[in-house]
Formats: C-alpha cells, structure tokens, sequence
C-alpha cells in the first residue's frame, strides 16, 4: 500500500489535457442562458444523472468521467447524490414511460436555476427505441432540453466538452 | 443423477420433438404433459434457463446439469392460461408475471400474481398479444408483500438512486439497523425490447440486442448472432468466431476490473476505484483501437464480426495483457492485506449453495457459492474448447468471495486473451472480411447459450419464413441473480446494502428489457 502511494505522489498525475469544449454545444447553449444565473453558478456545476430507460452503456462512459485520467472534478463539475443540490439534470435513455413520473419528479426537485442534458442517441432522439409502446422517446418531448450530446454511448471525450461549454457558458457571460 | 428419469427420457414420453429447432431439441406438451412436467421437477434438479410467453404459447428451457443434456418444453395455450412453474421451480415466477405482462398469459396457481414490467404507465396492456387491452383506468398502487412484527419500520429507495446508476425500487423492512427483509420493484427501464425485435430484419435486431444491457453488449450480441446462425445452419469463418471470444473477455475484464473497484468504493476504499478505474480507461482504449468502438457494441453481428483486427491489434493486445499483468497483482494484494477492507467484506451478504443452485444463478453470484457452471464450458461452444482456462469457483458466498472469483476470472481472462492473439486463426481463403452474408428468405428456430461477465445468457429466436424476426427472447443472467439479493441482505445491516448490491450488479436495463 505504502508502495502505491509513493508511485501515486512521485509518478505524476494521470490526467489528460481537457479537450475544448465542444463548438457546436456552445452554440446551442449561447443565449439560453440567463445573467444571473450564471454569476450565481460561477465556475461550477452539481450534476444529478438520471437514467430514464438507458441500457447503462452510457452510464458507464458517464462513470469513465470520474477516473483520473478525465478527473471531472478538477473543473469544477460534480456528480452529486440528490436533485436539490443540482444545477444540472443528466438525462441518458428514450424515457421509459415506466421511468417518465420519476424524471418529472426529479426535475421538479432540483432547484432553479437549472439546465437539462440529454446524453447519448436514445435521450437525443429516442435511439432505436423511439415508436415502441414502452417509451416516450427524445428527453426533450417531456422536459425542455438545454444541450443535447449524441454518441452511442457518447465518449467520454464527448462528454466532457459538453459539459466544459454548458460550464463555459454557464459562467462566461 | 439422484437415480431419476433423464431429460430426454421424460420429455420422449410426454412430448413430441419440433422440427428444425437447433441446436438442442425443443419438444411440444399437451396440458397433461406440462403437468408431468411440473412434477417431474419437483423431484430433480434440472435448471430452469428461461421461461418465455407468445401471443398462444408458452415455452421453457431446462439443462439436466449433470449430463449437460438442453432442451425446450412447449405448450400452446389457445385459452390463455398454463399451469405455473413457480412452485416447484421460484425463478420461474418473475418470469411467469413478465410473460403475463406483455402477452396477458395467466399462470394458474402462481406463487405470486402481481405486475411485474407492466407499471400502469404504457397507455396499453398486453402490448403483445394479439388483443392488447385499454389500460385500467384508475391503477392502485403496487403492493408489496406485508411485514408484520414490532418495532419494524420501512425504508423505500428510488427507482432514482443515489448515484450513477439504473433506477430500480428497493423496500427495505428494517428493526433498527438490520434489514428483515428487502422487496425488489423491477421494471422501470422496460423499453419494449422483445416487442421492438418483432418483425425486423435480422440486421436491425441484432443493433438492438446490442442495446439490452450495454455492459454486456458483446455477450447478447454474441448470444444473438449464435441464435440466429443455429436457426439458419450458418457456419461463421473460424476468424470471426476467434475474434468474437477476444472481444467477450475483454468486455469481461473490463467489467469485472470496475466492479472490483466499485465494491471496494462502496466500502468506503476510494483508492482501488481510483486505481482499477484506470486500468479498466485502458482496457476500454484498447478494445476502441482494436475494433473502433470502446465497448465494442455492433461488433459482433449475426454471420461473424463487423471490424477486423487490424494489423498493430495483437500487439497492442499482448501489450496490455502485460501491463495488466504488472499493475493488477500488486493491487490484489493491497485488498486482500487491508484488513479494514476484509471487515467488510468478509461474511457480507451470504447466498447459500442450496439457494443459488434452487435459483439456477450463474456468473460470480453462482460461482461464489459453490455452484460451478460456465457456459463456455457446458454446453461449451467455439473456440473455448481450444483454449485452455479455468473456472474459479468458491464456496464462501459472501461479497470477499464474489471479488474474489471477479479477481481469479480476470487472470483466467488475460490467458485466454493472450492465447486467441498468438493463435488467431488467418482470414478464410475466398473472404475479405471474417463474416458471411445469411441467406435471406429462410426462417428456423435457434438458441444459444452464452457465458456473459455477469453469467449465462439465454437467447432464443424464430425466424419466419422471409427471414425476419418473428420472435425473440434474450434472457439476461439477472433473472436468477435479483430475487437472491434479496435474500443476500437479511440480517445485514442496511449501510451494507451498495456493498451487496455491487457485489451481485445485476443488470436492470438486461432484465427490464
Ligand atoms: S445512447 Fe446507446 S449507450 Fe446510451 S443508453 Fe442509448 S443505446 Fe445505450
């Protein structure tokens, strides 16, 4: 154990450069977003992710996040346990219509101001599940949508530069 | 086995064999064989491996685990309505209330009658028999089964969870501290997968069983593509069938790299996610510039694999086996030195071999309590039987016993890797690419067996005659792992519940469909 700490203090971190946030969510979010909110929000963001029908792959991608070689955390971004300390909702999967109370619920929990993502193809556009009689489709035809990243699952790459744009614009202005 | 009647013995007497079911024989019951057949299994041990509705039928597969010997039982039910397994096999039941949710079929004299998938929320009931129904107009609630005693008080968790997670309900009956008993709601991430499947071609279905459980994309995948190429009598290149086992054990060491790091997370040991996280981020980047994509989802597809390995693949491969190889051990020994961490662990959330065995659970859950079966072994399938590896099994049944055959199971992994890159068979002569075309217009019946990171999968598929999918069940392993969670927590106390939890990780989005 001694051995590992040594290498972890003497070996030099493992995170990788962030990448620049993504040009196209900067130009969906610019001007959704209103003055005061971002002077309250500075430079960080409480994330609650809400899986409404996902099939946990982007769930995991969203995991890969927290390892140290992205460490969402040193921007100021975190994942948090309850939708009263979020200023973001992370929404994955075509909402399940099992799921769709729960994701209002939630939504309706978390104080504003407050922004919604949709991660990955099927909360974008209801992915292959759209149609069916289980599920709602996009995120979008229950809750507004602010910023939408598509991928199947997104990487975690995707991931970060949309969020870095939702932080970016969030505190830019 | 215990002296009694072989599988195919009974079902010869009591059934009639279905032509161009493959690759095991499927058999159809008269109502006085079903019944036969309920008592017959009241006094072996055959396993249940799934049990599934169709708008007038209902079918179930059992393995006699002794011979290995698999087949499937069939009974039309013009009225609806089949005499319930659950009695004499538990597992069956959750399966009974799903096959009643969605094709309204009544299991006569069930241990348990309630919903199971159907939520009052889809606007429909039965949404796949042939007369689906107006919804109940003003639903109940849901309710759970009573518990009754002093001092008792509840504790309802989601279906929003704590963390990142799927969402599931959890009630917990609680005398202080202690769980008396836990009670599983499943069912919320139900996205209509089997009825999806229905009616598509061949291609587009398997994208969505790559979809079922997007941790085991791979394995249903694989499972997928095994069942529609038994149905049709298709022989993949031997490349592709190499190549296929190199992508399921990276998905597995991959999980169980996380899972190990999650457990000891949820033990409040931050380090080891910190640390298994990083190597999993490796493993994952591997598998993106191997095959293009960091889960691998849609490689495997029905007929072979969509991505070859290209050229520098097997050195990055034998790379990171090697790397593996250095940075795994160490980390091994730092959980199995800490003695804080043990505390835990050890004696955490037991699941006796009785139980697991009367469940049919498979993978770490089965495996830790003694229960010794692996699909790649019985029945076994290509190119395992080439390859040399072990299947650890423990009999502890606690949480340290399922990192544990985790940990042995990444070993067995990285060997298996290592050998399929240094004897990867060279692309058939007449192909460029390791996959084959199906031909179209034919229809059959197939299932396959199918060894997940999380335990056996089960998928079966009828194919109509242009060749589409007329019918498809993939039965995740965590039908026969949920109901023994809850069994694993009592008497635990409810702070150890995300420890048992992850230890088991059973899949929703797999078993919701
Ligand atoms: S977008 Fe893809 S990975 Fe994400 S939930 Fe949908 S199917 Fe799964």
């Amino acid at each position: 154990m001694l051995k590992h700490i040594l290498t972890s203090l003497t070996g030099g971190p493992v995170t990788e450069a962030a990448p620049a946030p993504a040009d196209a969510a900067l130009a969906e979010l610019a001007g959704q977003l209103d003055k005061a909110a971002k002077v309250r929000l500075g430079r960080s963001l409480s994330i609650r992710e809400v899986d409404a029908g996902s099939c946990n792959g982007c769930e995991l991608e969203i995991h890969a996040l927290n390892n140290p070689i992205y460490d969402l955390e040193r921007f100021g971004i975190r994942f948090v346990a309850s939708p009263r300390h979020a200023d973001v909702l992370l929404v994955t999967g075509p909402v399940a219509r099992n799921m769709r109370e729960a994701l209002i619920r939630t939504w309706d929990a978390t104080p504003g101001p407050k922004w919604l993502v949709a991660c990955g193809d099927c909360a974008v556009s209801g992915g292959l599940f759209a149609g069916g009689y289980a599920c709602v489709g996009p995120v979008e035809e229950v809750l507004p949508v602010d910023l939408r990243i598509p991928g199947c699952p997104p990487r975690p790459a995707d991931l970060l530069a949309g969020l870095l744009a939702l932080l970016e614009t969030s505190a830019g202005r | 086995m215990y002296g009694e009647e072989p599988l195919f013995g009974l079902l010869n007497r009591i059934g009639t064999p279905v032509e161009g079911h493959r690759p095991w024989p499927r058999y159809r019951l008269g109502r006085d064989g079903w019944l036969r057949l309920i008592e017959g299994l009241a006094g072996n041990g055959w396993s249940l491996l799934g049990l599934w509705g169709e708008p007038k039928a209902v079918h179930a597969a059992f393995r006699e685990d002794f011979s290995g010997d698999v087949a499937v039982v069939s009974l039309d039910c013009p009225q609806g309505r089949f005499p319930s397994l659950s009695a004499v096999r538990p597992a069956a039941n959750r399966l009974e209330r799903a096959a009643h949710d969605l094709y309204g079929l009544v299991a006569e004299r069930t241990t348990d009658p309630r919903p199971w998938l159907d939520h009052d929320a889809w606007g429909v009931r039965r949404p796949l028999s042939e007369q689906p129904a107006a919804p109940v107009p003003s639903p109940g609630p849901y309710t759970f089964l009573p518990v009754e005693g002093e001092g008792l008080h509840q504790i309802p968790v989601g279906p929003v969870h704590a963390g990142i997670i799927e969402p599931g309900h959890f009630r917990f009956t609680a005398n202080g501290e202690t769980v008396v008993r836990l009670e599983e709601r499943l069912g919320y991430v139900h996205r209509g997968v089997e009825g999806l499947m229905q009616g598509r071609p061949v291609a587009e279905t398997a994208r969505l069983a790559a979809r079922i459980s997007g941790d085991a994309t791979v394995a249903h995948s694989l499972a997928f593509a095994r069942a529609v190429e038994a149905a049709l009598g298709v022989e993949v290149p031997a490349r592709a069938v190499w190549l296929r086992a190199l992508m399921a054990e990276l998905e597995r060491i991959a999980n169980h790299l996380g899972d190990i790091g999650a457990i000891c997370n949820d033990a409040a040991f931050a380090f080891m996610l910190a640390q298994t996280s990083q190597l999993r981020e490796r493993v994952l980047r591997t598998a993106d510039a191997c095959f293009g994509h960091r889960l691998m989802m849609d490689r495997v597809i029905p007929g072979g694999v969509a991505t070859d390995l290209p050229e520098r693949g097997a050195g990055l491969l034998l790379e990171l086996v090697a790397e593996l190889r250095k940075r795994f051990p160490p980390l091994v020994a730092v959980y199995d030195g800490k003695a804080s961490l043990q505390d835990r662990t050890v004696t955490t959330g037991f699941v006796s071999a009785e139980l697991v065995t009367r469940f049919g659970a498979g993978g770490h859950v089965g495996r830790a309590s003694g229960r010794d079966q692996d699909a790649r072994r019985s029945p076994g399938y290509a190119p395992y039987d080439e390859l040399n590896f072990e299947v650890p099994v423990l009999t502890e049944g606690d949480v340290n016993a399922r990192v544990w055959v985790r940990i042995r199971e990444v070993e067995q992994s990285l060997s298996l890797i290592e050998q399929i890159v240094t004897r990867l068979p060279a692309i058939s002569r007449g192909l460029d690419h390791p996959s084959v075309p199906l031909e179209a217009g034919r229809g059959g019946e197939g299932m396959a067996l199918v060894e997940s990171f999380r335990g056996e999968i089960l998928t079966w598929v009828r194919l109509d005659g242009e060749g589409m999918v007329a019918r498809c069940h993939p039965r995740d392993p965590s039908w026969f792992q949920w109901p023994l969670l809850e069994a694993a927590i009592g008497g635990n106390i409810v702070a150890d519940f995300p420890l048992c939890n992850k230890s088991f990780n059973c899949s929703y989005a797999g078993h919701d469909l």
